[in-house]
């Protein structure tokens, strides 16, 4: 399938042709405490579009994990973010089997099953970060020509906040997250936001986002070109964890002052990373300069990451238009 | 009269009205109503001898939790003499901390009344009451000769607050004096002080078990995050604070004067559904992060999720901690205070 988008990319004036997405997913609440995505359900839940048909397209509106929201913590056994790759989601439960791993395969079933023809056409999972990383629409795959056009669509038509695209490059069997069971799909991250409140800025931009990309669908599925182009793509290289006490394991520095808040500002072998308590900088050994991004995440610091660190390169994307015309 | 395990050591059991009137008078402590016109005479007060430095009092305020272990190593490396008084370093809620959370059961930072602090302790008493009473029993008795000097509670906030001071408005010219001191010398955030207008009695936070209590908060910081430039300008204030103990230890006449402070009159909630109770709306972008700037009435104060702007309706008052993501659960979105100057006299140490 790759291939033939790529062959599809010599001659420029085609355009690619690419199945209508009818069933969409909006998902928030993944992370208990991110609130921007629990308000956002809860508001489309209320207005009774916990499945809107307006053609030509399903929405289908989804609090992913209820039993956290409703503690308001990020999950209450497992990280539910992270029990999506295809060995959690076949895994066997029984009474000790973690709620977020259950969760999951029911998520699996409602959305999925992952991998196959009956999975939702494209999944918007809704996330908040304490890091200064505006809105990014986080994916796996670098030539994925739904979301690179949805990534253009809102840069072009957002005009409060940065918007990125970040590629993991994972297989899809060991891509963890929900937004992998869907055909096409993406977590929607936006920050800086505090986890366990609500700013209103933050909240109006994650709105009109999801309303963009709804309207994009609505529009591509009614048989609109779009025009092909470029879009910057961070692929994440590797992640840099806290310098910690080597018996206690806690951290013994913090992020530099220098490079808080930098999320996408290039980062060279030499720059200032940390600042330790006792007042010393440690800095960035690398040999290539990288993008960091996930600067100071507090969901992170039990994960061992302080920040992760991208190349970032342009991406061609061709002109694509629904095949139902 | 406190009854109950863990309430009042035998020894200071006396803590009867007699004892308690005749220990405010020689510590001239005095209301700071009653001194607003006071004249500008040195008042004479006795050195301080004790400090705590406490952190992790909310276990997912990082600011304190690293900066009390950092303490400890500076004393391990360079011994106590680096201080100028003998300091106390303490993590005030180690289960808390360990969980990276505000508090395991029970906020321990409301269970320090003199009620909580002599209330009886049994199996299904929450963990942070037995904590607060271990607590008043190193660092109090609340009340008493024997309470430590000075307690430098560490906070921090999601509030856009700068570097805040909090105190009892009951609290000598001591913490008015050290905030005076602090706002000179920390220039980097803005630096200004909260006084909560209750009774030492019902006073419930961990400093108010100190003669001379006060909480540093800093913000804003996301919990379970440590900020660098956070942990400096908190690093530079405690420093300030052992500066200040240092000068007026010393005996030198430390200048009086005026000093501005936020009374906390009342808080606001957010508007809430009336079938689920979840707030409706969020604080406006307008209001968002202004803390301590004046909110008039008509100035827009919450925009609900279905966009539509709700207005404050009061007399003029300034908002302080705004949007704390902990207070959700408290139901409030903001406190307001009033604006007061207040006449602070020079004062002396008096050597023993």
């Amino acid at each position: 399938m790759d291939r033939e988008r790529l062959l599809h990319l010599r001659n420029k004036e085609d355009v690619v042709k690419l199945p209508a997405l009818e069933r969409v997913a909006v998902c928030g609440g993944t992370h208990g405490n991110e609130l921007s995505g629990v308000y956002l359900v809860r508001e489309r839940l209320k207005k009774r579009r916990k499945s809107e048909v307006m053609e030509p397209v399903t929405v289908v509106t989804v609090m992913s994990n209820p039993r956290a929201v409703h503690r308001c913590v990020r999950y209450t056994e497992t990280d539910l973010n992270r029990c999506f790759t295809d060995a959690m989601l076949s895994f066997s439960v029984s009474d000790q089997t973690p709620f977020e791993i259950i969760r999951a395969q029911e998520l699996n079933s409602q959305l999925g099953p992952k991998g196959s023809d009956q999975a939702t056409d494209l999944i918007c999972d809704l996330h908040n970060t304490t890091a200064n990383m505006g809105l990014c629409l986080i994916t796996y795959s670098d030539c994925d020509w739904i979301c690179l056009h949805i990534c253009k669509h809102l840069q072009r038509e957002m005009a409060t906040i940065p918007v990125r695209y970040i590629h993991y490059d994972f297989p899809p069997a060991e891509a963890y997250s929900l937004d992998s069971v869907g055909k096409h799909g993406f977590a929607m991250e936006i920050g800086p936001q505090p986890h366990g409140l609500i700013r209103s800025n933050i909240f109006t931009a994650m709105q009109e986002a999801v309303q963009l990309m709804l309207d994009w669908v609505r529009l591509f599925n009614s048989g609109s070109e779009f025009e092909g182009g470029w879009v910057d793509v961070y692929s994440l290289v590797k992640n840099i964890d806290y310098p910690r006490d080597p018996q206690t394991h806690i951290i013994t520095a913090a992020v530099h002052p220098d490079l808080q808040d930098r999320d996408f500002c290039l980062l060279h072998p030499g720059d200032a990373m940390f600042l330790s308590f006792s007042g010393e900088s440690v800095r960035y050994k690398g040999k290539e300069p990288l993008y960091p991004f996930f600067i100071n995440e507090s969901s992170y610091y039990e994960k061992g990451v302080a920040l992760f660190l991208a190349r970032r390169r342009r991406v061609e994307i061709p002109s694509i238009q629904s095949s139902r015309t | 009269m406190r009854e109950g395990r863990g309430g009042v050591s035998a020894g200071s059991k006396v803590c009867s009205r007699l004892l308690l009137e005749e220990f405010r008078k020689t510590q001239a402590r005095k209301t700071v109503s009653q001194h607003c016109s006071a004249e500008m005479e040195v008042v004479t007060l006795p050195v301080l001898h004790r400090m705590a430095v406490c952190g992790g009092t909310h276990g997912d305020e990082m600011t304190g939790v690293f900066l009390v272990p950092e303490l400890e190593r500076q004393r391990r490396e360079k011994g106590d003499g680096i201080w100028p008084i003998a300091l106390t370093t303490v993590l005030s809620n180690p289960r808390a901390i360990k969980e990276c959370k505000r508090y395991v059961e029970k906020d321990l930072n409301r269970c320090f009344t003199s009620a909580l602090l002599s209330s009886s302790i049994t199996d299904s008493t929450p963990y942070e009451i037995q904590r607060a009473q271990e607590l008043n029993s190193l660092l109090g008795p609340k009340e008493t000769e024997d309470a430590i000097d000075i307690i430098c509670d560490l906070h921090n906030t999601t509030a856009n607050m700068g570097l805040t001071v909090i105190s009892y408005s009951f609290s000598n010219w001591v913490c008015l004096h050290l905030f005076k001191y602090l706002k000179e010398k920390v220039t980097t955030v803005p630096v200004r002080l909260m006084l909560l207008d209750i009774p030492i009695c019902d006073a419930y936070s961990l400093e108010s078990v100190s003669k001379y209590g006060i909480s540093l908060e800093a913000g804003p910081q996301p919990q379970g995050v440590v900020r660098a430039d956070i942990f400096n300008f908190m690093k530079e204030a405690v420093n300030a604070v052992m500066d200040w103990i240092k000068i007026f230890n010393s005996g030198q006449v430390i200048e009086g004067g005026e000093v501005e402070s936020y009374m906390v009159e009342k808080s606001i909630d957010y508007p809430r559904d009336p079938e689920t109770q979840r707030p409706s709306a969020a604080v406006h972008p307008q209001l968002q992060d202004q803390d301590f700037c004046l909110l008039k009435p008509g100035d827009p104060m919450f925009l609900t999720f279905s966009g539509e702007t709700v207005k404050y309706e009061g007399e003029p008052r300034h908002p302080i901690f705004i949007n704390e993501a902990a207070y959700y659960e408290k139901g409030i979105a903001f406190h307001l205070a009033q604006k007061k100057n207040i006449t602070i006299p020079s004062i002396q140490a008096k050597k023993d």
